[in-house]
């Protein structure tokens, strides 16, 4: 059943990847992968006329497993409580909202037609729980980001300037943890909140090494770079939330501009979140937008991508790996705080936060994330999330599209939020609507794409089947319509992972388990031999846990895809 | 001979990783590097066990064991599944999928140990870290209510007292150990200050202690029994820090004030850190009662006392807790994995076990045992079986096989999958 064939006949396809868009067309699916041509007769028919069939969505930045996540649903009684979700013969139960449990979110992602999530910030002591839990969110296939930014020896190697060793050790520790991307978050900064403080910009100093986080930064994406990763490095900028901030994101995009990209990719920094790093002003008194900077700069370098941190006006859970961040955020709000410090390599901070129409902070807010996506004409470039659930839970992405498509679904909004809107963001003046190519683009295929995930994001032949049915008429539909857009998005006519049908009019039918991909360089033997040296002695010294038990055992994962990187090219 | 080296040890919430277990002709022969609970733990595993699975005392074979047991749960209409702190996390994520189909209660023994600790942190939130941060860098160290050279033996040893660390190169002598407690114990002849409070008053002295980390002047000339004096030193000292942390155990969560009591202890942290860096960690006991709340969490977004009633998962200490729910006799059934409640819970909720059927998944001869209408032998979990467990600190490992399943037994996991296959089919035929 899971492997048959199956033909999704008759609708619009918006296939970004093969300049497809929009033409009625059928996907042919055979051994879970898109053919062109299917002989015989006995495939399993999806009928998709007149409605819009793109492929699987691909979330490039959500935190769904792992110790942050897990501390936020253990925190937040409250949070479940008003969205429980009973099982039925194939669903587990659980429960939604901002934190939800592992079964709840595999469903509710491929309920809105998405396939593969990226796991954003992976602590690489703790990788045995992101992988345990993404063992038990079902359906999409996922990866996880290891957090290299304040990690010891990064600093260490940094701080000798031994790119062979960084090199050395980023791909032992991808294997490790069992890792996918470089991540990078507050770089520096995590490492001084060790002792309570943080750094101020790119060019303060980490306490004890004498590195900056320049040094950090642009020599991770150098090592990135020349190791061959399939995505860049994927970085939470320093000082987020701090009015004035968008200026240390240009700089720290600018720091990097000169890295040569690794062959067959044009850009060498993903910036994360940018909504939360795009600020203008002095205080949260008189903030105002940066987007239209940092979308200037943008606009020009073609080495920078993003994607958005878009906010949703609901009470939500914020958990970042920026501990100093989070306390920051602890006393603005006053709301309850976990921090969690990671040994030798990281640390996270978890609080509950409402963001509100009526507050002017949170009105600018929302309106960059939009001005983002619409100031930036290079849809390949910029991509939509929600940094789940920070800006707000990955279920309001319908919302979203329909605030890209329609400039009176987000007019709405504006005119029900706090006047600053108006006055200290430039969206009211913003015509352009997103088309439904465009929406493909920068939900699925160029996030595919810059993961440099080949069967991803794409229904070319060769792709793996994982299509999304949204019943919705792209000829007829008007931005005027946008509710009914919102609708379709929320719940996909169907979902169909690796060729089987997995939800059937915006409900689970099936519930498979999905792939888990990581990243599997090769260095050279004696850099390895030299790095291992360095571990094993500083393991015994300052780790509380022998190197012996600290990579990720096979057993985590039992569906297992490693994507083969040759680093000794580039040595 | 075969030495098997770095192995997790499957006691107490530690989880050293540094043991060498020593097999002879399939036998635990010898241990290395254990400390003593840990050396009796492995040297002892195959004593005093349970040589069958019975039903009403009666041996049968497994087949049939699991065939009761799932009757039991399927015709119950308040099940109980409890216990899941002493066993791996695949086994606790399928007590929570028994639960769910039979749409019982699940509950872990953190519901008597640091549950509160939980209600605080959903209360306030919790500032902590993994134990290598205090080997590395913690120059004061508090232990409060807790006693680790009693219940976690090497503790100081590895993490908290003696290591020389990545900031701290004196070790033992670069670090202020600070022990409160209601008596002297063994910790606080360790310490270097050891400071009596009246029991029963931990939460006064944590809010003065707040206070005087705020700068107030205490008025009083002592507070629960430890003068002002001894207080205002004691603030100074954690506001000195360059890093510090409170490890704290049963004395708090467990002693009048409960949650509350840990309430402010994460609030005097809290105001630390407007001072220094400072950080709190619970000394877990059972070496994966972090996984069992871990676990739970993530497949019901609740870490214990979660009630599956109506189909979905509902959570409320107090009404869901398994001491609860068999004092009030609301529980019609019970499932026991790894724990032995008869010998720990209070008279009434231990003597509801012995009269509902209560089918119990253990190693040994225990007292929950003894009251079970069905007995299921079953391997043990980081001797005889892998599996993952959560250090008390949140980090997790994977818990290693040494020697064969005494008897072949099934591990928890593969019991409970063959129960939950049972009462599903139960649950098609009716």
């Amino acid at each position: 059943m899971r492997m048959g064939d199956l033909i999704v006949k008759g609708g619009f396809v918006f296939d970004p990847l093969n300049e497809v868009d929009g033409e009625k067309m059928d996907v042919l699916i055979k051994g879970g992968r898109v053919v062109e041509e299917m002989r015989g007769t006995g495939a399993k028919v999806v009928d998709a006329s007149g409605m819009t069939v793109m492929p699987g969505g691909v979330d490039i930045h959500s935190h769904i497993a792992g110790s942050k996540i897990n501390i936020g649903r253990l925190m937040r009684p409250e949070d479940h409580r008003k969205d429980v979700v009973p099982r039925t013969r194939t669903t587990r139960g659980g429960v939604g909202y901002s934190c939800p449990s592992t079964f709840v979110t595999g469903y509710r992602y491929a309920q809105m037609g998405y396939t593969t999530v990226m796991e954003a910030a992976m602590p690489p002591l703790s990788a045995r729980h992101v992988h345990e839990e993404l063992n038990d969110t079902p359906i999409f296939d996922k990866a996880a980001f290891t957090l290299f930014g304040n990690n010891y020896f990064t600093l260490k190697y940094v701080k000798e300037g031994d790119m062979e060793k960084l090199k050395a050790f980023i791909a032992w520790l991808l294997r490790a943890s069992r890792g996918y991307a470089v991540k990078i978050v507050n770089p520096g900064g995590v490492e001084n909140w060790k002792w309570g403080k943080n750094v101020g910009g790119l060019d303060d100093l980490v306490l004890k090494f004498e590195v900056s986080p320049r040094q950090i930064v642009t020599s991770l994406a150098r090592a990135n770079e020349e190791l061959g990763l399939p995505h860049t490095i994927h970085l939470h900028c320093n000082n987020l939330g701090v009015p004035g901030n968008y200026e240390t994101t240009i700089q720290t995009m600018d720091a990097v501009k000169d890295i040569k990209p690794r062959e067959g990719r044009k850009t060498s920094i993903h910036v994360v979140h940018v909504q939360f790093n795009a600020l203008d002003g002095e205080n949260w008194m008189n903030v105002r937008s940066g987007a239209n900077k940092i979308a200037k700069y943008v606009n020009s370098h073609p080495h920078v991508t993003l994607d958005l941190g878009q906010v949703i006006f609901t009470d939500t859970t914020t958990m970042t790996g920026d501990g100093p961040w989070q306390f920051r955020l602890h006393n603005l709000t006053g709301n309850k705080w976990v921090n969690s410090d990671v040994e030798m390599e990281a640390g996270a901070g978890v609080v509950p936060y409402t963001f509100r129409k009526d507050n002017p902070a949170n009105a600018i807010q929302w309106a960059i994330g939009l001005e983002l996506a619409l100031h930036v004409y290079d849809p390949w470039r910029i991509y939509m999330t929600t940094d789940h659930p920070n800006g707000g839970p990955f279920t309001f992405y319908p919302q979203v599209v329909s605030w890209l498509m329609s400039r009176k679904a987000r007019t709405e909004v504006m005119l029900d939020s706090n006047k600053s809107v108006m006055k200290r963001t430039t969206l009211s003046n913003v015509y352009r609507e997103y088309d439904f190519g465009e929406v493909a683009t920068v939900t699925r295929a160029a996030t595919a794409k810059v993961l440099g995930l080949e069967r991803k994001g794409h229904l070319g032949p060769g792709a793996d089947g994982d299509v999304s049915v949204y019943d919705i008429d792209p000829t007829s539909w008007r931005p005027s319509m946008y509710k009914d857009l919102e609708k379709a998005f929320t719940k996909a006519a169907y979902t169909i992972k690796g060729g089987e049908i997995v939800v059937k009019g915006g409900e689970v039918v099936a519930s498979p388990r999905g792939t888990t991909y990581w990243v599997d360089v090769k260095v050279p033997e004696e850099a390895e031999a030299e790095l291992m040296k360095d571990l094993e002695s500083e393991f015994r010294d300052y780790y509380t846990v022998n190197l012996n038990n600290y990579p990720v055992q096979d057993a985590y994962l039992p569906v297992q895809q490693p994507l083969a990187v040759d680093g000794r090219r580039g040595w | 001979m075969v030495v098997h080296t770095d192995v997790v040890c499957p006691f107490c919430g530690c989880l050293c990783d540094d043991l060498e277990i020593t097999v002879e002709g399939g036998v635990v022969a010898n241990t290395k590097n254990a400390c003593a609970v840990s050396r009796s733990k492995f040297m002892n595993h195959g004593k005093n066990r349970l040589e069958s699975a019975t039903v009403d005392g009666e041996p049968v074979n497994h087949k049939k064991a699991v065939d009761a047991a799932a009757e039991i749960l399927a015709r119950a209409t308040r099940p109980l599944v409890y216990g899941l702190s002493s066993t791996e996390c695949g086994a606790i994520g399928r007590a929570v999928e028994l639960a769910e189909l039979v749409g019982g209660v699940v509950d872990n023994t953190s519901s008597v140990c640091h549950g509160p600790t939980i209600l605080a942190l959903q209360q306030v939130g919790e500032p902590k870290t993994t134990l290598g941060e205090v080997k590395n860098r913690a120059d004061v160290v508090v232990f409060w209510g807790s006693n680790p050279t009693e219940a976690h033996l090497r503790h100081l040893l590895r993490y908290s007292g003696m290591p020389k660390g990545l900031y701290i190169p004196e070790g033992r002598k670069g670090r202020y150990i600070v022990a409160i407690d209601v008596r002297e114990t063994r910790m606080a002849r360790f310490a270097d200050k050891f400071i009596k409070v009246d029991p029963g008053s931990d939460f006064e002295l944590l809010l003065v202690l707040r206070a005087a980390v705020r700068g107030s002047k205490i008025e009083a000339e002592g507070v629960a029994g430890v003068t002002a004096k001894e207080i205002e030193e004691l603030a100074g000292r954690m506001k000195g820090a360059k890093m510090g942390i409170i490890f704290f155990g049963l004395g708090l969560t467990q002693s009048e004030g409960r949650h509350m009591n840990i309430d402010a202890a994460i609030g005097l942290v809290t105001e630390l850190n407007h001072h220094t860096k400072f950080l709190i960690t619970p000394m877990r006991g059972h070496y994966n009662v972090g996984g069992a709340n871990t676990v739970i969490t993530w497949q019901t977004g609740y870490p214990y006392a979660v009630d599956f009633s109506r189909g979905y998962p509902r959570y409320n200490p107090g009404e869901y807790t398994a001491v609860d729910l068999l004092a009030r006799g609301e529980a019609d059934a019970a499932l026991v994995v790894a724990s032995d409640p008869a010998a720990t819970f209070p008279a009434e909720a231990a003597m509801r076990l012995a009269k509902v059927p209560t089918i119990t998944l253990d190693q040994k001869v225990t007292p929950t045992t003894m009251l079970s209408k069905v007995v299921i032998p079953v391997a043990t979990a980081g001797v005889e079986v892998e599996g993952t467990a959560y250090r008390m600190d949140g980090v997790p490992l994977m818990l290693r096989k040494v020697v064969e399943p005494h008897g072949e037994v099934p591990s928890d996991a593969e019991v409970l999958d063959m129960i939950i296959e049972r009462v599903r089919a139960l649950k098609e035929e009716a």
